[in-house]
């Protein structure tokens, strides 16, 4: 569905992404996992052609993201980021709608939208007219779901969207995330740091370093067969020390 | 209301028991305009002084007895304006001096007397009357008393005291026609010599502190000092004798009118001038009625002089004010937040735009104002022009910044959504953007309404008028007439701009500002 074509992208002469090359299929989860500035926002941000590449192509259902196609492509993209990337001077609805209403949706057909949505959420209806600087951080990451689902697209980026939330809040939208992609079987491209959340959502697990993909597979593949030191390094580092205790997890 | 700009002091004037003669202020048309060009509205001008703007006044008054239309234009500048509002056409008349004419209109021109200065005049289009009868060249002069016990009547017998205090100002220190030309003409001997302020050498004479000052040969101060005025017996200084810069022109479209103004010529002799400076200046009475007195003298009729009250010249003002303000920064918004998106989106166009409003607000007040006269002419046109300038740099900046400063991820966002750039620009940067385009029209209009002031230095009027008139009479009163005004309607504007942030700036923003 989405394919990147041995991309390369610095900024400042500073490479972020060196000859990556990654073929994200329809309807699966892909989770892109590594060290902070492994590049791993970079590539999603590639995908959704908020930035272009500075050698390679990125390709969308088999047509290359140019500039001009790049607009009517992200109506069928739907974008998460850390903190939710909420516009503050709008209320939590009219972040959900704008872009419905500014493409001419009737008033029902965002109503009918709005309403699924939130019991997909599970956002509480008053949270609707508040303004992101009213919502706690897990409302503004539902809001923002919601957001970037509200015209139904194919994809779902998401970078850290769990990220800054503490561990309760977290393994609650976990939870509700897990069940929105297995309910509507849209195809996820998910950015973390985090291992457990890795595995908790990937049918497949991109880890990256330094601007390369180290090893892409499920998460047996990288304990079974690491394909580098660094893999068996990396998982490591992230077993919680509940699990070097032997507590049960 | 254009048409009603008068100095505050020159009060407006209503020759009543006149047939056939105009109010000044009102317009052209009035029905009670009698044989003359009802139409022509003979426009006088007046320099920045007391002498200027009394004589400006009596030329005006002088038009009016003869049943023209005339308005006066108080206190323009200094004597570039003048002459450059002559010259286009903004002024019909002014007075002014022929060493000025001289020294600074005519300058590098050899001129060897008045027949050969009308005819240099007269290249230039500009016609000259004869002499007014007085002569306001530099002098020296000394307290009356001292000069006579030590028997001083002229400028050489200076020479023979060698230790006399001299102080001068520093105008006249500066000057080659000034102390260094008369000390090499005189060959005087003095080592005492200090550069003053020309009001503190008063005070210094005055107290004895100094005891030879310069002065100009009709300063009011003269009476009131009981100065004498040196002889100029080796006559080093120029002559500076008053006479009526006017337009040839003037003639056709009001026919009659130049000779009504020369009529004035060799009416006014020296004691004359000095003391209608003196009713001015030491006396606090306003150049109007000064003025009108002398033509009532002149003419044996009578010239009534209509007095305001302080509130309709508050109102008057703050119209012209506010007029002069609202045109100007409505006119830089509108211009201003376009340019500042422009700057945000194209850097290469920004470091053009920012430049350019930069280097427009370095340019001093007063010289922006003088390269406008000749474009631009008079009052409201380039005083509005002057304001929209100095207001544009603020409001491009800030709208710029406000654009830059919203965070990445918010623009990534706006992006990701798939919004057009118009969508995102009114839905998202504008909004967000908005509280520091507004803090920038605030200073603007803080700014504007202070420069405003400057605005009555070209005829536009406004609260600058009575600080000018004030600054000028050294009456505080005056000065606070306008300055209070000027800095409560720089708070109104501020708060009426905090209120149009409640209708403007989104209340998720606020919200944000309040925690």
């Amino acid at each position: 569905m989405i394919e990147l074509i041995e991309i390369h992208k610095a900024f400042r002469a500073v490479a972020a992404v060196e000859g990556v090359s990654l073929q994200v299929d329809a309807g699966h989860t892909t989770v892109l996992i590594g060290p902070s500035g492994c590049g791993k926002s970079t590539l999603l941000k590639l995908m959704l052609g908020l930035l272009r590449p500075d050698r390679g192509e990125v390709r969308f259902d088999g047509r290359p993201v140019e500039p001009s196609s790049s607009r009517t492509l992200r109506h069928q993209i739907g974008y998460v980021i850390q903190e939710g990337g909420l516009f503050p001077h709008m209320t939590a609805r009219r972040n959900v709608t704008l872009t419905a209403a500014h493409l001419g949706w009737s008033r029902q057909r965002i109503d009918a939208r709005l309403a699924d949505l939130v019991d997909l959420t599970h956002i509480p209806g008053d949270a609707l007219d508040r303004y992101p600087g009213q919502l706690s951080g897990g409302q503004r990451q539902r809001i923002s779901l919601m957001r970037a689902l509200m015209l139904d697209p194919r994809v779902l980026l998401m970078d850290e969207p769990l990220g800054a939330l503490d561990p309760m809040i977290r393994a609650d939208l976990q939870q509700d995330l897990q069940n929105v992609f297995r309910t509507l079987g849209k195809t996820v491209v998910m950015v973390t740091h985090d291992m457990g959340e890795a595995s908790y959502f990937a049918g497949r697990i991109v880890l990256m370093r330094a601007g390369r993909i180290v090893q892409a597979g499920c998460l047996r593949d990288l304990l079974d067969a690491p394909a580098d030191p660094f893999v068996t390094q990396f998982i490591n580092a992230q077993r919680s020390p509940l699990d070097a205790m032997g507590a049960p997890s | 209301m254009m048409k009603s700009c008068v100095c505050l002091l020159i009060a407006l004037m209503l020759p009543g028991g006149l047939a056939g003669a105009a109010a000044p202020v009102q317009p052209a048309s009035d029905p009670a305009v009698g044989a003359q060009s009802p139409s022509v509205t003979i426009r006088v001008g007046s320099k920045k002084f007391t002498e200027g703007v009394i004589l400006g006044e009596i030329l005006r008054l002088t038009l009016v007895q003869a049943g023209f239309d005339a308005e006066h234009l108080a206190e323009l500048g200094g004597t570039r304006i003048l002459w450059n509002a002559l010259r286009t056409g903004e002024i019909d008349a002014y007075v002014d001096y022929t060493g000025t004419i001289g020294e600074e209109i005519l300058a590098g021109e050899p001129i060897a007397g008045v027949d050969d200065m009308r005819a240099a005049l007269a290249e230039s289009g500009v016609a000259m009357s004869e002499p007014l009868g007085f002569n306001n060249t530099y002098a020296l002069g000394m307290q009356r008393k001292r000069a006579a016990d030590l028997g001083i009547g002229t400028i050489s017998d200076l020479a023979r005291h060698s230790d006399l205090r001299l102080g001068f100002s520093n105008e006249f220190m500066d000057r080659p026609d000034g102390w260094a030309g008369v000390r090499q003409r005189y060959r005087l001997p003095h080592g005492n010599v200090t550069g003053l302020d020309h009001d503190v050498a008063y005070r210094g004479l005055a107290s004895g502190a100094i005891d030879v000052t310069d002065l100009y040969s009709t300063d009011a101060e003269i009476r009131y000092y009981d100065l004498v005025v040196l002889e100029d017996d080796l006559h080093f200084f120029p002559s500076y004798e008053a006479v009526v810069l006017y337009r040839p022109d003037l003639a056709q479209r009001a026919p009659g009118a130049v000779a009504a103004i020369r009529q004035i010529e060799g009416t006014i002799p020296e004691p004359g001038m000095i003391a209608m400076n003196a009713r001015s200046k030491i006396d606090r009475q306003p150049e109007s009625a000064i003025a009108a007195g002398f033509v009532e003298d002149l003419f044996g009729v009578p010239v009534e002089v209509r007095t305001t009250t302080w509130l309709d010249r508050l109102r008057h003002r703050t119209i012209e004010h506010l007029k002069l303000v609202g045109i100007s920064l409505t006119l830089a918004i509108l211009v201003s937040i376009p340019l500042g998106v422009l700057a945000a989106k194209v850097p290469a166009v920004g470091h053009v735009v920012l430049g350019s409003a930069g280097v427009i607000q370095t340019i001093p007040a007063l010289a922006l104002l003088a390269f406008m006269i000749p474009l631009l002419g008079l009052r409201d046109v380039p005083a509005v022009t002057a304001l929209f300038l100095y207001s544009l740099l603020p409001i491009i900046r800030n709208t710029t910044v406000g654009l830059q400063q919203i965070p990445l991820d918010l623009r990534q966002s706006a992006d990701a959504l798939g919004l057009s750039p118009w969508a995102k620009l009114l839905h998202v940067e504008l909004p967000m953007a908005s509280p520091a385009i507004l803090a920038g029209i605030k200073t603007a209009a803080v700014i504007n309404v202070g420069f405003a002031t400057l605005g009555a230095l070209i005829g536009a009027g406004g609260y600058g008028q009575p600080i000018l008139t004030g600054i000028r009479l050294d009456d505080i009163g005056l000065i606070l007439e306008g300055a209070v005004p000027a800095a409560v309607l720089a708070l109104l504007a501020v708060g009426f701009f905090n209120l149009v942030g409640r209708a403007v700036v989104p209340e998720g923003l606020r919200l944000k500002a309040e925690t």
